[in-house]
């Protein structure tokens, strides 16, 4: 499964390929069906008050998925944050699982229901989203890629986070650790120019999160964060360099958010709808559908197939998980200390 | 280090410098810079970087070079190693160390010499120790790697070079949440902890000559406390005196007083006392400033004689 940068065909894991072919780009198109159709309905559940709050994914899709495509699931860790939903689907979590987060119910997998959605830890697959407090996990994932040194394995930890993290005093100390170590990071900023309602100007006096890359001794890109092609090649890239001893590498990607902050936010309060309209232009979605009809790969059949197989998968979590019992506090007091 | 290979250390001036206070001297040499790492200054990420690394199997001690300096790491620490076994539901742990020498009385002023325990002894899912003596150090640290939670080592930097014990090369450990009675008494029961043990000690054997015993008891883990010590302790003398050198308010001493309010109040002869730091922000510089800070034995005396004649 490790490639150290050599090519190869290989698609027998839905990622860590090292090449996108056509199954690859339409394997990414359904997730991206599936997450966008997932997300709207977490929101409505939330507008219907089953869901108590919601963070949407809407218009990050194509900087999850091309991300989490080029890496290993089960080998590399990803140290997320809470806007990262299709990242949890694409590394194997599924809808209702996701959802029995959002609705808090029993057996939700990454904490018991003990957290806000989507966070917790789903260990096998390499999820870790710990924290509510912004940044904190990327220096926790410096750490993550120094014990994967010290015990000889060759995983990359990817780290995302969004413009607003990369103020934080926390993520400065990541990088100029990591880079000072040469460890295998992935610093993975998803910039969609919003920190709740706080904009990009008021964020950084720089032109970009990426060009800080060089004041670490660290490569940085910008990359279209629509264009699951464009983050596939660079996570693609930035892996290989960790695999190779080479040392952490900050990606930039470019997305839209289509609503606000979280449900509770209300952005007519901070940012002109126009503004929301002129972003849906750039919408992942349709940037990757346009992609894959130009390759002759997707058909108006296939397409509305793919988008009725998402609503009946979402259709059917939703039954399952609104139907779920909540989880008793029996084990309220567990899992404080080690028993 | 030698027994398990998932141990390392990192810090700041722990390689080549052996740590300020020596604490790793030799280890760079011993086990190599892949296992003793210098770390940039910067106090957060030595916490988060040990998190992160206790996550996935290995087991960190990361020193802090002074308490003083611990602060950056609340967030981390508190915020975060805290809770990640309860919010995960049991799936990650955090098995880590986090050393740092603290206390005054050493000519460090306002930031080298805070005591800093009760912060992280208010926070369920830590465990915080602060050992008196070189024969518990060596006991309660090993016990401290061993365990599958994160623990706050907090040693006072003057017990350093004021107290000389015997350590025995051979192994053992001293259980976490086992508080020790280091002088068995009658009269009068003291609940101390780190350097004030020995204040205590000295003020107790004063007191023995003017004809009071006293029971001295080290917490040695402040949280989880080992109230079963404590209670057994005060249910035999009647009389409860807290010694710490942290400032009063919010402190150790008023948890251990409460324990004993709650589960031992028909015991009591006299009432549940407190000795403590100042509540002035932190320590002067200048010598008598810095006395008037520090408890010494006779003050801990005068202490003890008042509490005795009830």
């Amino acid at each position: 499964m490790a490639d150290n940068g050599s090519k190869s065909t290989a698609t027998e894991s839905p990622h860590g390929v090292t090449r996108l072919d056509d199954e690859n780009m339409l394997a990414m198109y359904r997730q991206m069906i599936l997450c966008r159709t997932l997300d709207e309905r977490i929101w409505m559940l939330n507008r219907q008050g089953k869901a108590a709050i919601v963070a949407s994914a809407q218009g990050h899709e194509a900087a999850q998925i091309g991300s989490a495509w080029a890496l290993r699931k089960g080998t590399d860790q990803f140290y997320i944050y809470y806007r990262d939903l299709a990242t949890l689907l694409v590394l194997g979590m599924t809808p209702a699982e996701i959802m029995a987060g959002f609705l808090a119910k029993e057996g939700e997998p990454l904490s018991g229901a003990r957290q806000f959605p989507t966070h917790g830890a789903y260990p096998e697959y390499g999820i870790i989203n710990l924290s509510n407090v912004v940044a904190t996990h990327v220096p926790q994932a410096v750490g993550a890629a120094l014990a994967a040194r010290m015990q000889g394995e060759d995983a990359v930890v990817i780290t995302n986070f969004g413009d607003g993290a990369s103020s934080m005093g926390e993520v400065h100390e990541a990088m100029n650790f990591a880079s000072v170590h040469k460890l295998p990071v992935i610093f993975f900023c998803e910039n969609n120019k919003y920190a709740i309602s706080v904009p990009l100007a008021k964020q950084m006096a720089v032109e970009s999160v990426a060009s800080r890359a060089q004041g670490y001794g660290m490569p940085g890109f910008e990359v279209d964060g629509c264009d699951i092609v464009a983050v596939f090649e660079a996570t693609s890239e930035a892996a290989n360099r960790a695999r190779r001893g080479e040392g952490p590498t900050l990606i930039e990607a470019s997305v839209e958010r289509y609503l606000p902050h979280t449900s509770d936010d209300d952005d007519t309060r901070y940012r002109p709808s126009e503004e929301i309209e002129e972003a849906r232009k750039r919408d992942p979605v349709k940037i990757l559908a346009d992609q894959l009809r130009q390759i002759g790969a997707l058909s108006e059949d296939l397409d509305q197939e793919i988008h009725q197989e998402a609503r009946q998968i979402v259709d059917e979590a939703t039954d399952e998980v609104d139907s779920a019992p909540y989880p008793g506090t029996e084990e309220f007091f567990k899992h404080v200390y080690a028993p | 280090m030698q027994r398990d290979e998932r141990v390392f250390i990192l810090g700041e001036d722990v390689g080549a410098r052996g740590g300020v206070f020596l604490a790793t001297d030799g280890f760079l040499e011993e086990f190599g810079e892949e296992r003793v790492i210098d770390t940039p200054l910067a106090e957060a990420s030595i916490a988060a970087v040990a998190i992160g690394a206790a996550i996935h199997g290995m087991r960190p001690i990361a020193e802090i070079e002074f308490a003083d300096f611990i602060w950056p790491t609340i967030n981390q620490i508190v915020g975060e190693a805290a809770k990640v076994r309860y919010g995960t539901n049991g799936q990650l742990h955090v098995p880590m160390v986090l050393r740092a020498p603290q206390g005054g009385g050493v000519r460090g002023a306002l930031y080298h010499s805070q005591s800093v325990e009760a912060f992280f002894a208010h926070t369920p899912g830590l465990k915080v120790v602060n050992p008196a003596t070189p024969y518990d150090a060596k006991g309660l640290l090993k016990s401290a790697i061993r365990d599958e939670d994160p623990v706050i080592f907090l040693e006072h930097k003057r017990t350093y070079r004021l107290v000389r014990g015997e350590v025995p090369d051979e192994e053992y450990t001293i259980p976490l949440s086992s508080a020790d009675v280091k002088l068995e008494g009658e009269d009068l029961s003291v609940i101390t902890y780190g350097l004030m043990v020995h204040h205590c000690l000295e003020a107790a054997q004063t007191l023995a000559d003017e004809g009071v015993s006293v029971e001295v008891v080290d917490l040695r883990t402040l949280r989880p406390l080992d109230s079963e010590t404590i209670l057994e302790s005060v249910r035999k003398t009647g009389k409860a005196l807290i010694v710490h050198e942290d400032s009063k308010a919010g402190g150790i001493g008023g948890e251990v007083a409460s324990i004993i309010g709650e589960e031992a109040f028909e015991y009591l002869d006299g009432p549940v006392t407190r000795l403590a730091g100042p509540e002035v922000p932190a320590m002067p510089f200048s010598p008598a400033m810095e006395a008037m800070y520090m408890l010494d034995a006779d003050k801990i005396a005068d202490a003890m004689r008042k509490l005795a004649a009830y």
